[in-house]
């Protein structure tokens, strides 16, 4: 029975030992978070509180079984939200200012934003990321460039709605994806989404000028 | 330990800094070779105060700092620096240079730490000189100027905290779904025009751990390790992350073992 015992755990240890020691390291992080922020004015412990997906994207560094990133995807697809009458091409001038804008949302006792933008930012951050407008220099590497994208795909019904979904979570396509779920984190609004895909889609945008 | 601040570098290193988007590649260079010119950079000057504080007896218990110990034993400054973090067994944790140096002025000096972590860091927003801990700390690593990165990992809580810190980097929380590893975990990525160190590149995060603290020019002040930390998660939207607090602490350590066997090049100078 003893011996038995010993044979079951070994194989359960050879079975799910990496498993385990991710878990193990997983607990050992949330107890290192718990203990190093301090609840105040001006904090907001609840910024600290992972979903499922940040969970999942946590432990496995990004990199999720086939199982799971189709369980990801699932379940952030099913938050996205559309603007009122269903118009996912808004405004592109009001695009290109959103596109341009920070992300606000700083908090704390040291440097917190402005009230008004705490909650809300002004804007979708996109420079950081992304070369858009050709006339920006000062564009970031971390996702794809974004110069020409309605020129190079067009405006086609899939392809704005493919744009919105991507906009509002991108995690709805691409599992433990790096950029922020701008509508299903409250980043951006379902109408600044519909602008914004206007300013990536629209000919007239700038973004698709030679 | 004095130097003389290159008054032109300084000046040319201001004109640069003044219209930086516009810079071309040749005025790029300029300013990376003032960034290089040791002699101009500013940080000697918050060294030099450092040292004087380190040196006057202060605090409730009327005494120095001189007796703290970082590792090597009381007042042994030369190259302790270059041996953090490390575990300390009267604290019964593992430590950087910044909380070993508020547990010194707790222990030593008799200072309260929430009255110290009052006021952290001075606000560049109002052109602020270094507070005392930013001085203080400026000083002890720069006695580490020259040394190899070599932070011990016979302890098990050193073990452990390089690898929880290691776990805690791949964390993504916040408005943002940012972990450090977001931005710092592949090659040439930058956001905007600011270049973002890879800290599973070698060369990469040797060149950056090995010059901190730095002369932050955006700042105008000496920026120390544990203000990186703080000023990382206030971009990634989080709360305050609490100074010298074991998740800092941790993610330190990693950074630290990473970068072994660079060289200790000190202060440093930044955008
Ligand atoms: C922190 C980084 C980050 C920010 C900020 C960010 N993105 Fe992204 N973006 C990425 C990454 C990485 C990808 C590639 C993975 C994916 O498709 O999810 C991506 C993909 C995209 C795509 C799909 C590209 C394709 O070829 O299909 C679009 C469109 C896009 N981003 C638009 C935007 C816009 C517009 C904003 C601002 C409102 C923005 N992104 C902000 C990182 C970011
Ligand atoms: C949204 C992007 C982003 C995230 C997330 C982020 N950082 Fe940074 N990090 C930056 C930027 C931008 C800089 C400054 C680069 C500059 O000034 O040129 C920086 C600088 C640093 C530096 C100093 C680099 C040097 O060369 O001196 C370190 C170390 C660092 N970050 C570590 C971290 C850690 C640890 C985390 C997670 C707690 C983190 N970062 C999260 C963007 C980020």
């Amino acid at each position: 029975m003893k011996n038995h015992t010993l044979i079951l755990s070994a194989l359960l240890a050879g079975a799910f030992g990496s498993v385990h020691a991710a878990e193990d390291l997983s607990a050992k992080v949330d107890k290192l978070v718990a203990s190093s922020f301090k609840p105040g004015e001006g904090q907001d412990m609840s910024r600290l509180v992972q979903d499922d997906t940040q969970k999942l994207c946590s432990k496995t560094r990004n990199n999720p079984s086939a199982k799971d990133a189709d369980a990801i995807n699932k379940r952030e697809r099913a938050t996205i939200k559309y603007p009122d009458g269903n118009k996912l091409m808004g405004d592109w001038k009001n695009g290109e200012k959103l596109v341009k804008g920070g992300f606000g949302m700083r908090i704390g006792a040291i440097e917190p934003d402005k009230a008004d933008k705490q909650k809300g930012g002004n804007g979708g951050n996109c420079y950081a990321c992304h070369a858009l407008d050709p006339k920006e220099v000062a564009a970031g590497n971390i996702g794809p460039s974004l110069t020409g994208y309605g020129a190079l795909r067009g405006a086609s019904d899939d392809i704005v709605t493919y744009t919105y979904d991507k906009l509002y979570n991108a995690q709805a396509t691409v599992a433990c994806s790096s950029m922020p779920r701008m509508g299903h984190n409250g980043i951006l609004t379902p109408a600044q989404v519909a602008d914004i895909t206007a300013y990536l889609v629209s000919p007239e945008s700038p973004l698709n000028q030679k | 330990m004095k130097r003389n601040l290159t008054v032109k570098g300084l000046t040319a290193l201001t004109l640069a800094l003044a219209a930086p988007v516009a810079m071309g590649e040749v005025s790029v260079e300029e300013y990376r070779a003032m960034l290089a010119d040791k002699d101009a950079n500013p940080g000697f000057l918050v060294i030099d105060q450092g040292e004087a504080l380190y040196k006057t007896k202060r605090g409730p218990k009327n005494a120095s700092l001189e007796k703290c110990d970082f590792g090597l034993g009381p007042g042994k400054l030369k190259g302790a620096y270059a041996q953090l973090p490390r575990y300390f067994k009267d604290t019964k944790r593992v430590q950087d240079i910044e909380s070993r140096l508020l547990t010194c002025m707790t222990t030593l000096q008799g200072f309260d730490e929430a009255e110290i972590k009052k006021k952290l860091y001075a606000d560049q927003r109002y052109n602020e000189s270094n507070t005392e801990l930013e001085m203080l700390a400026a000083y002890v690593a720069y006695q580490s100027n020259g040394m190899k990165i070599a932070p011990p990992l016979k302890h098990p809580a050193e073990k452990e905290a390089q690898k929880v810190g290691e776990a805690y980097f791949w964390n993504r929380h916040g408005p943002m779904d940012f972990s450090c590893a977001t931005c710092h975990a592949e090659d040439g990525k930058r956001v905007r025009l600011q270049g973002l160190v890879n800290v599973y590149n070698k060369k990469d995060i040797q060149a950056t751990m090995s010059t901190w603290p730095t002369y932050r020019v955006s700042h105008g002040v000496v920026r120390n390790m544990q203000h990186r930390m703080w000023d990382c998660h206030w971009q990634m939207r989080t709360p305050d992350i609490d100074y010298g607090s074991p998740a800092t602490v941790a993610l330190i350590s990693f950074l630290t073992h990473q970068a072994k066997g660079g060289t200790y090049d000190l202060p440093g100078m930044k955008r």
